[in-house]
């Protein structure tokens, strides 16, 4: 222990410190000694890290950085738990595979999970269009509530999505369509009108009573066939059902007499071939499970 | 008169004296403390053994639950997110009994600081009891103070070595088993303990083990002071909190200035004399290494080893004892202001009488009664009643517990019939040791029917969900109401869920949303 060399630093004279000499308005920093084993731990720390640069990725290059002495890499350990969760998952996603979705909702484990799973991947391949929340917007069918255009069942509802609406590459794919009464002349513009004031009557919405009446021969000739004579909507042929409170494309005059004049048709992929049949049946479940499942 | 009694001088020096201030990147100078013995080192050891036997022995206490839940009477379920304590059991919902005693662990800091100083640091800091315990084992080893700093400077040879090595092997032996007690609180104790053993426990059992093993052994055997001078924030912290009226570890030097050596000759010629015999006997048993004549300082954690150190060597010369001793620096100061001569020198005679030498009665000498003033009284009493809050509510407390999430992702879904549809989230929690049924209804929300998500039943007025012992039903309900029916775009109603054998009941307050009535 040699004792402390002459200082011509100035001393503090309260704790008998040398300071730095550096001078802050007044407010001076002592230097107090530092205490060995905080600097083993400091050059422990470097001796540490060059240790990592040579086992881990660390130096940066032009294209790349090198790889280190462990061939570690993050993307290799992501992909192994993935694979992980993958085989994980195997056995719940085969029983999945072979269950008819009908009874997928009799059995509460693999109803539970095909609900979280269907819920990802709604969030993935379905939101852009129906939401995140599955309520839909204008000419994008909700799918929490209970009126559906083509069957709410599971089983109708897993068809849907495995062949999609007016999808042009899917024979099976749910087509309806209807005439552009307007643009192709089947009815003028005052018939339009006319229908149109009867729609507001049959969904009960504030209406002219006399155009109403006015509208329900045309409607007889012209929609009945499709939408049924009172409205009431015929899934097979998919004409949606116009007496309830829920309008894919509004409910007011103007959006009536625009659907038609000349209507707008929506159109949703197949994702049977996308997707695969047991993610299909996770996602009817989950839309099932949404509110308005039948 | 030459009085006969020898007092050993210690050849010892305070690592913090001014004289030994290092330049830059200081060595530790290695203490060793000698064994005190005395009423403060009496209370020491018997904190230690209770503190040490808690944290030993608690994981080992069982707690019959009745086999629903684990029956280890203080258990932290991570897995299952329980903390069980005896009859008391925590779900996560319930993390503000938490943040309860957090406010109680301050307050009661609060309480003690202000009192009694660093009580916590000198008695009861893990770091106080582990150093302790090493240096029995220490002492066990190598033997009392000389002999330890003759081995310290010995070459090394066959006695060194061994002596050397069986002091780190238990050194290490103890830090097993503080990490390995540590993590019985986390899994059932006597499964643990098994598995451990055989190597098949969870790594990160082994991990946990490792690591403490690593601190209490470099922290307790090879740190030791050094963690309290540089590492811990406490110091700096409860210095700020004492008051003049706090009791810390006190040299009265009004009483023991200036100081000389026991029958050196000025002394006996009647110099202006102290009680103090510089034997640095107070020196040589601290912990930390220190000199308390020195003053309050950063270092001292109040163990009041010194105190004892000096009792005995006061009693030996038949002087009072209380040289060192646990005083307010209020009184401190009214003593030295009778002390001090008008040189501003302190003359020890004036708080003596003439006749006899016993110290005068004016002196400030209240002891532990300082504590009884008003600061520490409503810290106390603040700290008991949020105790006996909590405790009150942690036993009296529901076993049924309601919550509901109201969806935000649609708000509201209008159905084909006119009807408005809610979604909610309802979870019961049901904390009794059995499972029970419970029947889900709703109050004042007109013509309102749920469905449970999942089926497609008829919509009914109540519902009727299970939920196993001690878990939690989680369950999706819809309400539908008819939008006429309601005055507001928003309703508020109640969800009441009850058990119908037992008659408890849990009501929760929900809002009902409707569009936008044209």
């Amino acid at each position: 222990m040699s004792t402390p060399e002459k200082d011509s630093r100035e001393t503090d004279t309260h704790s008998g410190v040398a300071t730095t000499g550096h001078d802050w308005d007044g407010i001076k920093e002592l230097d107090n000694p530092l205490p060995r084993w905080w600097l083993w731990t400091f050059y422990a720390t470097i001796v540490w890290s060059l240790g990592y640069v040579i086992a881990y990725p660390a130096i940066p290059l032009l294209t790349d950085s090198t790889k280190g002495l462990l061939g570690y890499s993050s993307r290799a350990e992501v992909a192994k738990e993935i694979a992980m969760a993958d085989a994980g998952r195997a056995g719940i996603l085969a029983q999945i595979a072979e269950t008819p979705v009908a009874e997928i909702l009799k059995d509460p484990a693999l109803f539970q999970f095909s609900v979280s799973a269907g819920r990802s991947a709604f969030k993935v391949h379905c939101s852009q269009c129906h939401g995140s929340g599955a309520s839909g917007a204008p000419g994008y069918p909700n799918l929490n509530d209970d009126d559906w255009l083509w069957s709410g069942s599971v089983d109708e509802i897993a068809a849907t999505i495995r062949h999609g609406v007016r999808f042009a590459g899917d024979d099976d794919s749910r087509y309806s369509e209807m005439p552009a009464f307007g643009r192709d002349e089947l009815l003028d513009k005052e018939q339009i009108a006319l229908v149109a004031a009867h729609v507001r009557g049959m969904a009960g919405l504030e209406h002219d009573a006399a155009q109403a009446k006015a509208g329900q021969a045309l409607f007889a000739e012209n929609c009945a066939s499709c939408h049924g004579p009172g409205g009431e909507g015929i899934r097979e042929n998919g004409g949606p059902r116009l007496t309830d409170p829920i309008w894919l494309y509004g409910d007011g005059l103007d959006d009536i007499k625009a659907q038609i004049r000349e209507p707008k048709h929506g159109v949703m992929p197949a994702w049977g071939a996308r997707l695969g049949e047991t993610t299909v049946k996770q996602l009817a479940v989950y839309v099932h499970s949404l509110g308005g499942g039948e | 008169m030459v009085d006969q009694t020898r007092i050993e001088q210690f050849d010892v020096e305070a690592v913090n004296a001014r004289e030994r201030r290092q330049p830059l990147y200081a060595a530790r100078r290695k203490i060793h403390p000698k064994r005190a013995s005395g009423q403060y080192r009496r209370l020491k050891w018997l904190i230690m053994a209770v503190t040490l036997a808690i944290y030993y022995v608690t994981p080992w206490l069982r707690w019959d639950r009745g086999g629903h839940a684990p029956d280890q009477a203080v258990l932290l379920d991570l897995e299952h997110r329980r903390f069980y304590f005896f009859p008391i059991e925590i779900w996560p919902q319930e993390f503000y009994y938490v943040a309860g005693l957090l406010v109680m662990a301050g307050i009661g800091l609060f309480f003690v600081t202000s009192a009694v100083g660093r009580a916590w640091c000198g008695y009861t800091c893990p770091q106080t009891v582990w150093v302790d315990l090493f240096l029995v084992v220490e002492r066990f080893v190598e033997g009392e103070r000389n002999a330890r700093i003759k081995l310290d400077a010995a070459a090394w040879s066959m006695d060194k070595v061994w002596r050397r090595l069986a002091k780190h092997v238990i050194w290490l032996v103890i830090g097993v088993a503080t990490g390995g007690a540590w993590i019985f609180y986390f899994a059932d104790a006597p499964t643990l303990v098994a598995a451990l053993l055989s190597g098949e426990a969870a790594p990160v059992a082994y991990v946990t083990v490792a690591i403490l093993t690593a601190t209490t052994y470099v922290f307790g055997g090879l740190l030791r002071e050094q963690v309290c001078t540089y590492m811990c924030p406490w110091p700096r912290i409860q210095g700020a909190m004492l008051d003049e009226h706090s009791l810390t570890v006190t040299y009265n030097d009004w009483r023991g200035e200036p100081r000389r050596p026991h029958n050196r000759a000025d002394r006996i010629a009647g110099a202006v004399t102290g009680d103090c015999v510089d034997c640095n006997a107070c020196v040589a048993v601290c912990p930390m290494g220190i000199d308390i004549r020195e003053g309050q300082q950063l270092e001292c954690i109040t163990c009041a080893l010194c105190i004892d150190a000096c009792d005995a060597v006061m009693g030996k010369i038949g002087k009072e004892h209380g040289l060192i001793s646990y005083a307010a620096l209020g009184d401190y100061n009214a003593n030295m202001a009778i002390a001090e001569s008008a040189a501003g020198t302190i003359d020890p005679s004036r708080v003596r009488n003439v006749d006899g030498g016993r110290l005068i009665d004016g002196l400030k000498i209240k002891g532990l009664k300082a504590v009884l003033r008003p600061r520490t009284f409503v810290y106390f009493t603040l700290w008991s009643l949020i105790g006996f809050a909590m405790l009150g509510l942690l036993l009296t407390g529901d076993n049924l517990d309601l919550n509901v999430l109201h969806d935000r992702n649609p708000v509201f879904v209008q159905l084909s019939n006119g009807d408005v549809r809610n979604g909610y989230t309802v979870k019961i929690l049901n904390k009794r040791s059995g499972a029970r049924s419970f029947r889900l209804s709703m109050e004042g929300l007109k013509g309102a029917l749920m469905t449970r998500s999942g089926t497609t039943e008829d919509p009914t007025d109540s519902l009727v969900i299970d939920a196993g012992a001690d878990r939690l039903a989680s369950v999706k309900v819809f309400v539908r109401s008819r939008p006429k029916a309601l005055s507001a775009q928003r309703t508020a109603f109640k969800f009441i869920v009850v058990d119908e054998t037992l008659g408890e009941q849990a009501a929760y307050d929900a809002w009902f949303e409707v569009p936008a009535q044209p």
